[in-house]
C-alpha cells in the first residue's frame, strides 16, 4: 500500500480533501443511531485492516500538509507546545513510542537505527534524517516532545501522574476542538474537564480516571470523541476564534453539506516505561456531510443523531446555531431504514 | 492484567533471610523498561494454590535485559516468600506481570529523599539509579536493625548521599535532623513498617511540610485472619476464605472473576459491590475513603476481610 499524500491546505482556501478510500476509512463514531457520554474505552490492539484502528499511530493521506498546517500555527503562536521541566523524560519515552511504532508498521516510510543511546531517525515523506543521542536533549533541534509531534499527526498531551490524578503538564496543541493548552497546562483531569457538560453528574470522570490512573504498560486503550467544525480547519482553537467563529454564519442550505464537517477524534492512552507518565494522543479526522452521506448508513444515522441530540450537547459542541440546516439536509438521507450494529459502512 | 513467561536466571542469598532473584526472557528479549518504585505480580503454582505476591522491582528501570526483587523469607507468613525461597530453582519459568508503579518519584521535585526501613529498601535501589540516570540531587536513610538483617547494603552504592542507620550500633535514624535542614521543595519518599511511614508524616507535620511533598509505600501483605464466608448475589454461590488466603484468593480459586493489579489494597481495581452486609467488614485498604470503609457498601477483595453473619457481594 503506497500512500498519496495531498498537497491541500486547512486554512484560507480549504483545499483539504478525502479521497474516496478516505471516505471509506473515515472513523465515524456512532455505532448506534443515538448518543451520549459514556467512558466507552475499548484496549487500542488493532483494527479491521486499513481503518484507522489498525495501527497504533495512524498515516493517512492528510499526513504531509497536517505537519505543514501545524508549523505555520507554531510560528505564530510558540505557546501550541508547552513542556513544563519535570515532563522531558515523559517526552523521550513518547519519542521512542512513536519512532518504533513508526518505524515497525511503516517501514516504507519510517526507519529507525538504534546502537544503544545512539539512534538515527530517518522520516521519508517529511525529508527529515536525524542522529541524535536518546536522552540528551541538546542533540536534538528542539525537545524531544516537539521534535516527535511535528511529525505526528494530531494534538498530544503528556499526563504526569501523582497525587492519585493527572496532570496536564506537556502537549503539542494545534488541532482542537476549541481548548487550549496554554489555558490547561498545571491543570489536573477534573480541572480540565470542568467545561464539559452533564458528564461530571453521570461520574463519568470518576470512572475515567480510575480506570486511566491503572492503565498500564503495553495495553494502550482508545476512544472516539466528535464535533462539527465549519470548513476543513484543523486549529479550531480559542486563540484564534476570532478566525474561525465567523465562520459558522457562512453555512446555509445551498452549502451545508460542502461547508460543514463531521470532526472526529481518536483518542488513545498509553502507559509511558520511564517516566510513568501517560500519552494522550488526539488524532483529529475531517469528513464533509456530502462525503459522509455517499455512504448510505452513516447518512442515515447522522441524521437520526444529531436530529435527537440533547440542545446542551448541540450547544457545547458549537453547533446549536446550524442544527437546523443541518439537520434538514441530512433529513434527505434518511429513507427511515433500519442501520445495522457497528460504525463501518455496510 | 498483562504478564509473561520468564526465566529464572540466577539467584543469590544477600542475608540470611533475604534473596534476591533475576528474570530474564527465556529467547533472550528485552523486557519493557519500568520507573523507579515498580512492582510486578509473581505467580507462585504452590501445590494447587496459585499464589500471587507483588514485588518491587530492585533492577535498573533503564535495563531491559531482566527483573530483579528482592524477596524476605516470611516463614510465619502465607507461603508465597517461603515457597520462592524453598521451591524456586534457577532455570525455572515463572509467570511475572508487566510492572506497574503505585510509587513513582515526583519528577518537580528539587530533590528526593528517601527514607527506607527493612526490606522497604527494595523500591529505592530501582529510584536511585533512575536519579543517578537522570542526574537528580537525591539521599538515601536505610534504617535496620542490625547489619546481619541489611540485606540491601550489599545493594547500596557507596556514596556519600547513602545514609545507614543502625540500630544495634546505636546510630538510630533522627527524622527530625532529616527532615528539618532540606531545601524548599524537597519531596520525602518512605517506604517500611507502617510505624517507620507515621512517625515521617508526623515528623514532616511538625516542620510545616505540605502533605503533597510526603509519599510512602506500606509494604503490604493481606492479613491472616478467622475463615469467613461471603455469597455471590449473582451466582448464589457461597465462597469460604481460609485463615491465610485473602476474598480475592478464595474468588479466584473458586473461577470467579476479579479484576486486580497491586494485590495490595492501593490501586483499586479489584474494588467491589457489597449487596448486604450483616456483621462488619474489616477493611485494610489504602483505596476506600473514611466514609466509604463506615458504609460498607464496598470492600477490596485483596487485602479486607469479614466477621459477622452474611456478606453478599454484587459478583
Amino acid at each position: 500500500m503506497t500512500i498519496q499524500f495531498h498537497d491541500e491546505t486547512f486554512r484560507d482556501d480549504y483545499t483539504f480533501h478525502n479521497s474516496p478510500e478516505g471516505i471509506r476509512r473515515f472513523p465515524f463514531p456512532f455505532d448506534a443511531d443515538s448518543y451520549m457520554y459514556s467512558v466507552n474505552l475499548e484496549p487500542h490492539a488493532g483494527g479491521k485492516a486499513g481503518s484507522p484502528f489498525e495501527k497504533r499511530f495512524d498515516v493517512d493521506e492528510h499526513y504531509v500538509a497536517e505537519m505543514r498546517d501545524r508549523a505555520i500555527t507554531l510560528t505564530e503562536d510558540p505557546l501550541r507546545c508547552q513542556s513544563l521541566p519535570h515532563m522531558e523524560l515523559a517526552g523521550w519515552d513518547f519519542l521512542e513510542l512513536v519512532m518504533v511504532s513508526k518505524s515497525e508498521d511503516y517501514p516504507e516510510l519510517f526507519t529507525l537505527n538504534r546502537d544503544g543511546d545512539r539512534w538515527h531517525w530517518i522520516n521519508r515523506p517529511l525529508g527529515i534524517e536525524q542522529r541524535f543521542t536518546f536522552l540528551d536533549a541538546t542533540t536534538l533541534p528542539c525537545g524531544p516532545m516537539e521534535y516527535i509531534t511535528r511529525q505526528t499527526q494530531g494534538d498530544h498531551a503528556l499526563l504526569d501522574q501523582r497525587d492519585g490524578n493527572l496532570w496536564m503538564d506537556a502537549g503539542m496543541v494545534t488541532s482542537q476542538a476549541d481548548w487550549s493548552l496554554d489555558f490547561d497546562i498545571g491543570m489536573n483531569f477534573f480541572e480540565w474537564h470542568a467545561p464539559v457538560p452533564k458528564a461530571h453528574e453521570m461520574g463519568v470522570f470518576q470512572r475515567a480516571l480510575k480506570f486511566l490512573l491503572n492503565l498500564q504498560q503495553g495495553a494502550p486503550v482508545r476512544r472516539l470523541n466528535w464535533t462539527m467544525t465549519v470548513n476543513p480547519r484543523l486549529d479550531t482553537s480559542p486563540e484564534n476564534y476570532h478566525k474561525w467563529g465567523p465562520e459558522k454564519r457562512t453555512v446555509a442550505a445551498d452549502n451545508v453539506g460542502a461547508k460543514q464537517y463531521l470532526r472526529v477524534e481518536l483518542q488513545t492512552l498509553w502507559r509511558l516505561p520511564r517516566s510513568n507518565a501517560i500519552a494522550f494522543p488526539i488524532r483529529c479526522y475531517l469528513c464533509s456531510l456530502e462525503d459522509i452521506v455517499t455512504v448510505p448508513k452513516w447518512g442515515r444515522r447522522l441524521h437520526r443523531v444529531l436530529r435527537d441530540l440533547p440542545n446542551e450537547l448541540a450547544e457545547y459542541k458549537g453547533f446549536a446555531v446550524n442544527r437546523p440546516t443541518i439537520v434538514d439536509y441530512l433529513a434527505a438521507f434518511d429513507d427511515g431504514a433500519p442501520t445495522s450494529p457497528g460504525i463501518f459502512p455496510d | 492484567m498483562t504478564s509473561r513467561m520468564l526465566r529464572v536466571s540466577a539467584i543469590e542469598a544477600l542475608s540470611p533471610l533475604v534473596s534476591r532473584f533475576r528474570f530474564e526472557d527465556p529467547e533472550g528479549a528485552l523486557l519493557p523498561l519500568f520507573s523507579g518504585g515498580a512492582h510486578v505480580v509473581v505467580e507462585m503454582p504452590d501445590a494447587g494454590v496459585l499464589r500471587r505476591n507483588a514485588y518491587s522491582l530492585i533492577s535498573d528501570p533503564m535495563d531491559g535485559s531482566g527483573y530483579e526483587i528482592a524477596v524476605r523469607r516470611e516463614d510465619g507468613g502465607r507461603g508465597g516468600s517461603k515457597f520462592l525461597h524453598t521451591q524456586v530453582a534457577e532455570g525455572d519459568l515463572m509467570r511475572i506481570s508487566a510492572p506497574v508503579n503505585l510509587f513513582s518519584l515526583d519528577l518537580r521535585a528539587k530533590k528526593h529523599v528517601m527514607i527506607a526501613g527493612g526490606i522497604g529498601i527494595t523500591p529505592f535501589l530501582a529510584q536511585l539509579k533512575q536519579l543517578a540516570r537522570l542526574q537528580m540531587p537525591f539521599e538515601l536513610h536505610y534504617a535496620a536493625r542490625s547489619r546481619a538483617e541489611a540485606a540491601g547494603l550489599a545493594l547500596l552504592p557507596a556514596s556519600p548521599q547513602v545514609h545507614v542507620h543502625i540500630s544495634e550500633e546505636g546510630n538510630r535514624m533522627d527524622l527530625g535532623a532529616i527532615l528539618g535542614s532540606q531545601p524548599l521543595g524537597t519531596h520525602v519518599y518512605t517506604c517500611g513498617p507502617e510505624g517507620l511511614i507515621e512517625a515521617v508524616a508526623e515528623t514532616g507535620a511538625r516542620f510545616g511540610w505540605p502533605r503533597t511533598a510526603l509519599h510512602s509505600e506500606v509494604f503490604m501483605a493481606p492479613p491472616p485472619g478467622a475463615p469467613f464466608e461471603v455469597t455471590l448475589a449473582t451466582s448464589g454461590k457461597v465462597v469460604t476464605v481460609g485463615a491465610h488466603q485473602s476474598l480475592l484468593e478464595a474468588l479466584e480459586a473458586a473461577q470467579v472473576e476479579v479484576q486486580w493489579m497491586c494485590r495490595g489494597g492501593a490501586c483499586g481495581r479489584c474494588e467491589t459491590g457489597v449487596k448486604s452486609c450483616h456483621g462488619t467488614i474489616e477493611h485494610h485498604d489504602h483505596w476506600l475513603s473514611d466514609d466509604e470503609h463506615a458504609r460498607q457498601t464496598k470492600i477490596m477483595p485483596c487485602v479486607s476481610r469479614f466477621k459477622g453473619e452474611t456478606l453478599v457481594l454484587d459478583l
